[in-house]
């Protein structure tokens, strides 16, 4: 169809809708232009920045950042495969080859209708291999992949959750999500009730005396970001549940977020309530469709049920939540980078300082808090800060969420008291590695992470005793390699990993994970360069030191720990 | 006034108004060897390039010394072996990344710190043919180095036209209009703020980049005929 007789009615009845929130309709309104018409012509890019008053090269700039825009017309069915180290080891390199041959004769027949394509980590490395179709997730698919129906693939996906602990995990395990009644009837909310008869300086005491840390990675004390945000003059204030869960090996948040959404609701409100905000967002990946229906739900659960919106319970508390879609970029998974898409824009990571908690969400001071974070607050306002430090070590209270995958015998969401030993988990836990074997590797944290080998497996999983041992505990990952795995395959995946999701602002990073990749690809196939180990290093430290956020500042952290450890890969084999 | 802000630099101590750069409160020191590439005295700084990172005691990271502001008490180094790794990485990366041909500042820079320009072989590099779509100047993306001052100066640090932004993510980030159109097809007023900026010869003024090519001056003038009916054009233009 030629782009000018599109139909621009449908976007301009959703843009009408969506024209109050201004700029940060852009994000929404370029999602919904995508599912109109599977793609965003250009006559629709200019009907939404007419719209919003947005400039056209700036709506432009907006939709070729994030992968889940297009500006040119796609083929209609897409099939994603994970390309993760986890799925790779369960075969989605065989996968993709099998798909890609069992289409191209439709293909020839009737167009390019179906393409198959490698994805960043879905987040079901549970059930590896895993694909996405348009908005449908599939685990365990057989490889082999052949002969059926695009819905017929695999499974869907469900959780396998495990451990000696069961506080955040205790609605889980269902496969649905928890509906409202039952969270009530299990306690849930009293949390919330008990806070607002307090005053809100003495919430933020009990979270800080619970010594509660960030867990998406920063391990930043959630209760003196609270406290800082709290203390600002500036108003409005915001609160974001940070719910863009996007590193490799990372399914924690799914889990919360598909099973029980009110737990992450229940202590976002209790933030907001604490630090003086009335607005708030919850940042949702885009590909995470599952738990956006959920979400979605729970929202219009805790709206009726005067959870949300005007007077909350009767108090003077008034707060209204928005879900909000993510479009496909990891970067936005760092919280400077998250505001500027609720914002609108392209999801490059402002400087710091200045921090959230003085200039966040537009300008205004905001918290920002993981999913998993969030999940802890109904805990500890429950049973009391003083109780909920009987968990887990002096220096790291609390329960941890760990996502197990790869070649242990079975992978999934472990809940466990901080301070047990990484063999406890993964051999008294997880049963494992599969098939017996030996361990070669563990890839702590995911692509942002580090590699262990099995001398570290008597080391405690607690913040302190990660740190002592060179080991970032991250979101919570634990990929676990047997020895007869080639490490070199999951580092070319994890260097195409960056490459792939550096915005391109800071040169360290958009050029490093460039140069790194490329020189990871030589290693992978056993072709080095002389020079080429030198020249990795100074890539490496040149992106941790001088990169503008985290993101750069991890891209050669994994690679940085295997040349440590595993020098023998990096002989460099070519003159 | 609010009181000075006391820092040292190099060990050379320094008092500053609140608000100064480290790089501005060096020079205030006598310090003048920060190198910068992305940095214009006029454009908001966004710590682009990254070379003029120091060591701030303390710090975990080098610190851009273009855009972070100088603290009470500051302990600053502007040269060790740590700052100028990453300095001659990052200008060996982009060596092999972007045509620096017509980036004199840059050369200087790569011979400063022994640089070497070849140090990445088999690397991918940025290329994209020269667009030559408006008589007033021509965008040669093989030599951009994505400073941003272009987009900046066209948008709120000057001209609040709007007609360049970016395409692309990553590596393969470039400066681009509205769906590509050819400039004229855009908000684009030809004010040549982005010109005058451009501190790689990546947009340069048509005429210039002619002589450069080979063509005489009455090759030239024969030519701008057409120019000038492209012009007149571009005053009926309609919005895309």
């Amino acid at each position: 169809m030629p782009e000018s007789d599109l139909d621009l009615s449908p976007l301009r009845s959703i843009l009408q809708d969506l024209l109050p929130k201004g700029r940060s309709a852009l994000l929404p309104s370029l999602h919904a232009a995508q599912d109109l018409y599977g793609y965003i012509p250009s006559p629709a890019a200019s009907e939404i920045a007419s719209a919003l008053h947005v400039p056209l090269s700036e709506v432009y700039g907006v939709i070729e950042f994030y992968s889940m825009f297009s500006s040119q017309p796609v083929s209609k069915t897409i099939i994603h495969v994970c390309n993760d180290p986890a799925c790779a080891m369960a075969g989605s390199d065989a996968l993709m080859k099998n798909l890609i041959r069992q289409y191209s004769d439709a293909n020839a027949k009737n167009g390019d209708e179906i393409v198959v394509e490698r994805a960043p980590c879905l987040g079901l490395c549970e059930m590896a291999p895993a694909i996405m179709i348009k908005d449908i997730q599939r685990g365990h698919v057989d490889a082999s992949g052949a002969g059926r129906l695009l819905e017929e693939f695999g499974e869907k996906p469900y959780s396998i959750i495990g451990g000696d602990a069961h506080e955040l995990t205790q609605n889980c395990g269902k496969h649905r999500p928890t509906t409202i009644g039952e969270y009530v009837a299990g306690g849930g909310y009293n949390a919330l009730r008990k806070v607002l008869s307090m005053d809100p300086a003495a919430v933020i005491a009990e979270v800080k005396a619970s010594g509660l840390v960030g867990r998406g990675g920063a391990a930043f004390p959630a209760g003196l970001k609270w406290e800082g945000a709290a203390k600002e003059a500036a108003r409005p204030k915001y609160v974001i549940c940070n719910a863009d869960e996007a590193e490799p090996g990372t399914f924690k948040d799914r889990v919360l977020l598909e099973e029980d959404p009110h737990r992450i609701l229940e202590g976002l409100i209790i933030a907001a309530y604490a630090t003086g905000a009335h607005q708030g967002y919850i940042f949702l990946r885009g590909e995470y469709t599952n738990a956006f229906v959920a979400m979605t739900y729970a929202l219009k659960e805790a709206y009726a049920s005067g959870l949300l919106g005007q007077n909350i319970l009767g108090s003077e508390f008034d707060l209204e939540l928005e879900l909000f879609r993510g479009a496909g970029a990891y970067v936005c998974g760092e919280e400077t980078a998250l505001f500027e898409a609720i914002e609108g824009k392209r999801g490059f990571p402002r400087m710091k300082p200045p921090f959230p908690t003085t200039k966040g969400l537009f300008g205004k001071p905001t918290v920002i808090n993981n999913v998993e974070t969030l999940s802890n607050i109904r805990s500890i306002i429950n049973m009391g800060a003083a109780e909920y430090r009987k968990t887990g070590t002096e220096k790291s209270p609390g329960t941890k969420l760990f996502c197990l995958s790869g070649d242990v015998a079975q992978p999934g969401l472990y809940e466990v008291p901080f301070g047990i030993s990484i063999r406890h988990l993964i051999y008294d836990l997880a049963g494992g590695v599969r098939g017996g074997r030996q361990l070669k590797a563990m890839l702590f944290g995911g692509a942002a992470g580090a590699f262990a080998d099995a001398a570290s497996l008597d080391v405690a999983l607690s913040f302190e005793e990660l740190r002592a041992h060179g080991l970032p505990l991250g979101s919570g990952v634990i990929t676990i390699f047997d020895e007869t795995r080639d490490l070199r395959d999951a580092l070319s995946r994890l260097a195409y990993f960056f490459a792939d999701q550096s915005c391109g602002k800071c040169y360290p990073c958009q050029l490093g994970t460039r140069r790194q990749m490329e020189i990871i690809e030589r290693m992978a196939a056993g072709k080095m360069l002389p020079g080429d180990r030198a020249r990795l290093e100074d890539v490496g430290w040149t992106m941790t030191d001088a990169s503008l956020c985290g993101l750069g500042q991890t891209a050669a952290s994994a690679v940085l720990s295997a040349i440590k450890l595993w020098p023998e890969y990096f002989v460099e084999n070519r003159s | 006034m609010a009181d000075p802000v006391n820092l040292t630099v190099d060990g050379i101590s320094v008092s500053v108004e609140p608000g100064t750069t480290i790089l501005k409160a060096a020079l205030q020191a006598g310090i003048d060897t920060i190198p910068t590439l992305c940095y214009h005295d006029y454009c908001t700084p966004n710590g682009l390039c990254r070379v003029c990172v120091v060591e701030v005691e303390g710090s975990r990271t080098l610190i851009p010394s273009c855009c972070t502001k100088a603290t009470e008490g500051m302990k600053v180094t502007t040269r060790t072996p740590r700052i100028e790794r990453a300095r001659r990485t990052l200008l060996e990366m982009l060596a092999s990344t972007v045509d620096l041909s017509d980036a004199p500042d840059a050369q200087q820079m790569i011979t400063e710190y022994s640089a070497a320009p070849q140090r990445f072989p088999e690397a991918a590099q940025r290329r994209y043919p020269v667009l030559d779509d408006n008589p007033m100047y021509i965008r040669d993306y093989n030599k951009c180095i994505l400073c941003w001052r272009c987009v900046q100066v066209c948008a709120e640090d000057a001209q609040f036209t709007y007609a360049i932004n970016f395409s692309g993510r990553g590596f393969e980030t470039r400066i681009d209009t509205f769906y590509s159109l050819p400039i004229l097809s855009t908000t684009c007023v030809v004010c040549g703020q982005c010109v005058g900026v451009c501190p790689t010869g990546a947009l340069k003024a048509r005429r210039e980049w002619q002589l450069e090519q080979g063509q005489s001056m009455d090759e030239i003038i024969a030519a701008s005929t057409d120019d000038r009916t492209l012009r007149k054009r571009s005053a009926n233009r309609q919005q895309p």
